[in-house]
């Protein structure tokens, strides 16, 4: 048998016994629960003893005992709540060293003569009541000055909710926004995910986008007014080649040729014997670095997906017969 | 909450929410990270294929933690908690019930019988351990007096036995995870009328653990401390430890810090002085001296009158007798001779 020292930790009710070794798994499975039952009996025991120590408060239920802190320390299941950031007027307040004062519920309005709320249904300096506004020399005659005051009040909230929102997005920046506050986006961007929002456009994509557009005339942009500043466009013209309608002296038979060549290339795909594995391989190679090399900038140039102009592979097809 | 990146606050319009019912409210607040947390919950629920033994393996847990769990009954096909986009899911789910445990069961020829116990922290897988099942024994092959059943949510006892505990990784891993599942809440007091239940582990190799549940049955023995007695009731199984991923060291870090790290809470009306040492102040509130009640006024507390009803009750039938005055009055003596 090992040595009787067990580690308790009273708080979780917990025994370890760490010197115990079965010397051999016995095959049977009954001696093994036996054998389980006997040491944890013991374990338990243990618990007990130094539980029962404890000095207990009598209940009509039971002797209740006070538990100690647990020993072993598990992780938590949440953060630590982060202290709130002080708000813009607290910084002020404290800048300034203005003090708070507790306010009193009830005070005397002047104009009623009478004790009111601060606050709430019925208080102090309310706007309707106040009868008669007299005018004053530098009011306009058309003016409501009703209405002005209600208007100053509505701007007032105005202002103080901004402001409190404000506090709100800086305590969530440090992420100690109370629990009970959520901040929900009521507009979302044009590009309809949540998470990303549309970024300013670079320079380099407005170029792009200018490109783009062009290609979308018949004569591939050749012939568009420019800005000034504005480059040429990269790849300018379309790509198809059209035969002249009359063939000249020199040039043969050009459209023969044309489909003599669509012809091969097509009979070269599915036949396998003539392919020149060295070119291949040297083709592989070749794309396989300007696909790492795009890949490279693209990481180092993270634009959105949707900017970017889409780049036809301008190489023709690479399997050709000789 | 929704965690949005600076420069993007500017560009989308943010509109404040809070709660309109005071129930929503302490929902949210119950649910917000505290200094003191509640009791972790569990999450059981299955993948794809599940085998009988694994399905009332699941079952049993669920019973063991009734009030604390949630168990769901459909499969889930796309978690794969040791994957790395495996685990989305799970990380909803837990969001949605504030689950920071779970078992997630699932059988496979590779794995049969597979259990994966993880915790989470902040919503985010932090540790997982694959066991695997075997010679599961449920509850109703034990036959034992039903008087011994422990209660439902009774704080249990553990009892851990084995070096493989202490020497094997895996195996210290799994017992601060079983430790964690079963341990039910952290209480400070404990009535002791009320164990009934403990959690017996032995690591019978280096890769398994042997687990039985047991009830506590208190026997009378001389000293004021029971004799205990444990009775096999509760389901038994051969964890067989396949695979487990540890918490990176960072995130260990965050997640161990304790609340004895914040300044403890200022106690009222007390305050200690270098020459007096601790003061504290009392509030005495304000005596109406001038509506205080005189105690010798009331008239139900005259010994007369208490002495009177007395006799009353006594001699019915008695002649009337003088009352006479207890108080030594003074005697007037007239001189005459």
């Amino acid at each position: 048998m090992g040595t009787e020292t067990y580690q308790i930790d009273l708080g979780n009710l917990m025994a370890f016994d760490p010197s115990h070794h079965f010397p051999s798994v016995p095959s049977d499975r009954e001696d093994l629960v036996k054998e389980c039952l006997h040491k944890g009996t013991e374990l338990v025991q243990e618990i007990a003893n130094a539980l029962f120590s404890l000095p207990s408060a009598e209940d009509p239920d039971g002797p209740i005992v006070h538990l100690p802190q647990p020993t072993t320390r598990l992780p938590r299941e949440k953060h630590l709540p982060k202290p709130k950031p002080p708000t813009k007027w607290e910084l002020f307040a404290k800048a300034k060293g203005i003090k708070k004062h507790k306010k009193d519920k009830r005070i005397f309005d002047e104009q009623t003569g009478t004790w009111k709320r601060r606050y709430g249904y019925d208080r102090v300096n309310d706007d309707n009541d106040v009868p008669i506004i007299e005018a004053k020399l530098t009011d306009e005659p058309g003016e409501d000055p009703f209405a002005k005051r209600k208007a100053e009040k509505k701007k007032r909230v105005e202002k103080q909710e901004n402001n409190r929102l404000q506090n709100l997005k800086q305590a969530m920046k440090v992420g100690a926004l109370t629990s009970h506050v959520q901040l929900a986006a009521t507009a979302l961007p044009i590009t309809g995910s949540q998470k990303e929002a549309p970024k300013k456009a670079s320079k380099e994509e407005l170029e792009n986008v200018a490109g783009m557009a062009a290609t979308a005339t018949a004569s591939g942009g050749k012939f568009d007014k420019k800005l000034p500043g504005e480059k040429a466009p990269k790849h300018t013209g379309k790509y198809r080649k059209f035969l002249p309608v009359v063939e000249g002296k020199g040039m043969g038979n050009q459209e023969k040729q044309q489909t003599e060549k669509i012809l091969n290339q097509l009979m070269a795909k599915s036949s396998h014997d003539i392919l020149d594995v060295n070119k291949a391989v040297t083709m592989f190679n070749v794309k396989k670095e300007k696909q790492r090399r795009k890949e490279k900038d693209r990481e180092a140039f993270s634009t959105s997906t949707k900017l970017k102009p889409k780049k036809k592979s301008l190489k023709r097809s690479s399997k050709k017969k000789n | 909450m929704w965690y949005h990146r600076c420069n993007q606050l500017q560009q989308i319009m943010l509109k404040i929410k809070t709660p309109k019912t005071h129930r929503a409210k302490r929902a949210l607040e119950k649910r917000a990270p505290k200094l003191v947390e509640n009791g972790k919950k569990t999450l059981i629920l299955h993948g794809t294929k599940t085998s009988n033994m694994l399905n009332s393996v699941l079952t049993q847990i669920y019973h063991l933690k009734r009030d604390s769990a949630i168990k769901y009954t459909k499969k889930n096909e796309n978690i794969r908690p040791f994957e790395s986009g495996g685990e989305t899911s799970l990380e909803f789910f837990s969001l949605k019930t504030d689950c920071s445990l779970f078992v997630f069961g699932s059988h496979s020829k590779k794995r049969p019988n597979n259990l994966v116990l993880g915790r989470m922290y902040d919503h985010h897988v932090y540790d997982l351990v694959e066991v695997g099942v075997e010679n599961f024994k449920p509850i109703e092959s034990f036959k034992y007096d039903k008087k011994v059943t422990p209660q439902i949510g009774s704080k249990p006892f553990f009892a851990f036995i084995g070096e493989g505990f202490e020497s094997v990784e895996e195996l210290k891993h799994l017992k601060e995870v079983l430790l964690d599942l079963f341990r039910g809440e952290v209480v400070e007091n404990l009535n002791l009328a009320g164990i009934d239940r403990v959690f017996v582990c032995t690591a019978i190799s280096s890769t398994t653990v042997f687990f039985m549940h047991c009830a506590l049955r208190l026997k009378r023995s001389g000293t004021s401390v029971p004799r205990m007695e444990l009775v096999e009731v509760g389901p038994s199984m051969d964890l067989v430890v396949r695979r487990h991923r540890l918490p990176n060291d960072s995130l260990k870090k965050e997640a161990m810090k304790t609340a004895s790290d914040q300044p403890k809470k200022k106690i009222k009306n007390v305050s200690s002085d270098v020459v007096q040492g601790k003061i504290g102040k009392i509030y005495i509130p304000d005596q109406q001296v001038g509506n205080m009640p005189l105690s010798s006024d009331i008239k139900g507390l005259k010994r007369e009158r208490r002495e009177a009803k007395k006799n009353k009750v006594d001699g019915e039938n008695q002649s009337k007798k003088r009352k006479t005055d207890p108080r030594p009055k003074l005697s007037v003596k007239s001189e005459s001779n």
